[in-house]
């Protein structure tokens, strides 16, 4: 007989999360935090969704999301989990560019981007401390048609080359292109500016460990191996989920699952406005990705100056077109020196991340499928020889990850590593007023993407169910 | 609560929230923003602390209210009036 993962889960729940990407953990810990009995059913066997690792025989352990963050994580964990977690946070000192327009490495904080802007960029001191402040000023209030493009533009025309310094960075930290709402550009990168690029020390997996244990000491019931199949609505009210053959009862659902899986695949349109269907038909996912995974030989690594980030481009010019191509021009890798687990057999990786389109990879028949897969594994290798000579002798492990891969995992429409595009959020919010108890609290919008993004994400959501519940008339017993 | 006790309370949780801060030279009437290093997230966190140390409901519509330390009170008064 299969095993019953459910098996001990009550029959009821103030509420259930769908999902355990972090913002999924995070609406979890905070809700049961506050006193609410707290179901979270993950689909995979892991907990993380994308914040996510696997072990690879000879000791390798592969992260595939962990580099890096803003420095508000450490505010974040601290408040939302524990001290022992924000503790974990350490700085990644190293970001390096190097393409045919300019090669330099950062510390990737304000001060230092002022520095390179002026001296070897040559832009006007006045001027980068207006763009940081404009920049900075940015809410989601603002004027929602200008964009990133144009904010450029503005502040330092004709200018590609720090268009790409400004830009690269956030395009592989969240998927955005120059095409997108300046605002979604501006409260990014302020995010990141304010102090530079992090990291949790200890690997996504301690990470990861670290919160379940946090959310199973507040009361959590979490429960792995559990895809929900159907969030039951009457009338306009949130009733149960049905999953592995179970229905439980439930006060409100939050979805940390896709936005658009959540409305049509686990509600169905049928139960909510047109006008909504109308908007979250519209919703455009973010792009996909691809990695290569990399696995030094025992005791071989590279020198620190290599860099812990390393966005590289033969391409002469910056387009997002060309980011997304399948003729791939641009990678960064990150570097994961053995410091990254201290405790582990010190071991050096390396992840390149290419931001990709699903549609490239969708039609392929198996045999087209592997061969894009060694092509993308080669290409790789080949990018990979000027950072590290004879690259090739010194890698024991390397293996591609792909639109599909994604989308096999983590059940993401198309493979989309990003949620979605800037529209989503609206989206999102407005979901609880078409369905009572109903929520969602995933990657969208691009400014609630990325790991700092879904965390904080999943507290103002955690927020408002906790408002609903306690709002709600008591039924006298 | 009385104003007076009210502001006090704020001053707590603000202590926490952003324990860097001085807060004993807070101009009442000046913005917070203008005065601490407070982000959306900082006043998200005053709601839910509001909420359970108080059991005082903040909806989002009213977060402007929150933007100085009189106009926090002021808004906050009529709804911590039973609060003791």
């Amino acid at each position: 007989m299969p095993k019953d993962f459910l098996k001990g889960a009550s029959d009821s729940y103030d509420v259930v999360v769908i999902g355990s990407g972090l913002g999924g953990l995070t609406a979890a810990n905070i809700l049961a935090r506050d006193g609410m009995k707290v179901l979270l059913l993950e689909q995979h066997y892991k907990l993380g969704g994308l914040a996510t690792w696997f072990k690879r025989p000879g000791g390798h352990i592969f992260d595939i999301s962990l580099h890096g963050f803003p420095h508000g994580m450490v505010k974040s964990c601290r408040r939302y989990w524990s001290k022992e977690i924000a503790d974990s946070i350490v700085q990644l000192e190293r970001v390096r560019f190097d393409n045919p327009m300019f090669a330099l490495t950062t510390s990737f904080d304000r001060k230092d981007f002022t520095d390179l802007l002026t001296t070897k960029f040559g832009i006007q001191q006045t001027k980068v401390v207006q763009f940081f402040d404009a920049a900075r000023g940015m809410n989601f209030f603002d004027d929602q048609q200008r964009t990133t493009k144009q904010l450029f533009e503005e502040f330092f025309p004709g200018r590609e080359d720090v268009v790409r310094l400004l830009m690269e960075p956030i395009t592989y930290a969240n998927g955005s292109t120059l095409e997108d709402p300046a605002i979604t550009y501006g409260i990014v990168f302020s995010n990141f500016m304010s102090k530079g690029v992090f990291v949790f020390q200890g690997g996504t997996d301690k990470l990861v460990k670290a919160m379940e244990k946090e959310m199973k000491r507040n009361g959590v019931d979490v429960r792995i191996n559990c895809d929900v199949e159907k969030i039951n609505v009457v009338g306009d009210k949130v009733r149960s989920v049905e999953v592995n053959g179970r229905t439980i009862e439930t006060k409100a659902v939050v979805s940390n699952a896709n936005l658009r899986s959540t409305i049509f695949d686990l509600v169905g349109e049928e139960k909510l406005d047109d006008s909504f269907v109308q908007n979250a038909k519209a919703v455009r996912l973010n792009n996909s990705s691809t990695q290569v995974y990399m696995a030094m030989q025992d005791g071989d690594t590279v020198p620190r100056e290599t860099g812990d980030l390393l966005f590289c481009s033969t391409a002469e010019r910056f387009q997002t077109d060309l980011l997304l191509s399948r003729d791939i021009t641009s990678r960064t890798f990150s570097f994961y020196y053995p410091d990254t687990r201290p405790e582990g057999k010190g071991r050096t990786l390396i992840v390149s991340s290419t931001n990709a389109n699903y549609s490239d990879w969708e039609n392929l028949n198996k045999e087209q499928y592997e061969a894009s897969k060694t092509d993308l594994v080669e290409g790789t290798l080949d990018a990979l020889e000027k950072y590290v000579p004879n690259c090739r002798e010194r890698i024991v492990h390397a293996e591609a990850a792909t639109p599909i891969t994604f989308e096999h995992y983590t059940k993401h429409v198309n493979g989309s590593s990003f949620g979605t595009k800037f529209e989503g959020l609206t989206v999102s919010r407005a979901l609880p007023e078409q369905i009572d108890g109903l929520y969602h609290a995933g990657s969208c919008g691009i400014i609630m993407s990325g790991w700092l993004g879904t965390i904080n994400y999943g507290v103002i959501v955690a927020n408002d169910v906790i408002n609903q519940i306690s709002s709600a008339p008591t039924v006298a017993t | 609560m009385a104003p007076a006790e009210i502001r006090t309370a704020i001053i707590d949780i603000l202590g926490d929230i952003a324990p860097d801060e001085d807060l004993s030279n807070l101009d009442d009437q000046q913005s917070f923003r203008d005065q601490m290093e407070l982000d959306s997230m900082d006043f998200l966190d005053i709601v839910m602390e509001l909420r359970k140390r108080y059991r005082v409901q903040v909806p989002e519509e009213d977060y402007t209210n929150l933007d100085s330390m009189a106009s926090t009170v002021s808004y906050l008064t009529p709804k911590m009036v039973a609060v003791a």
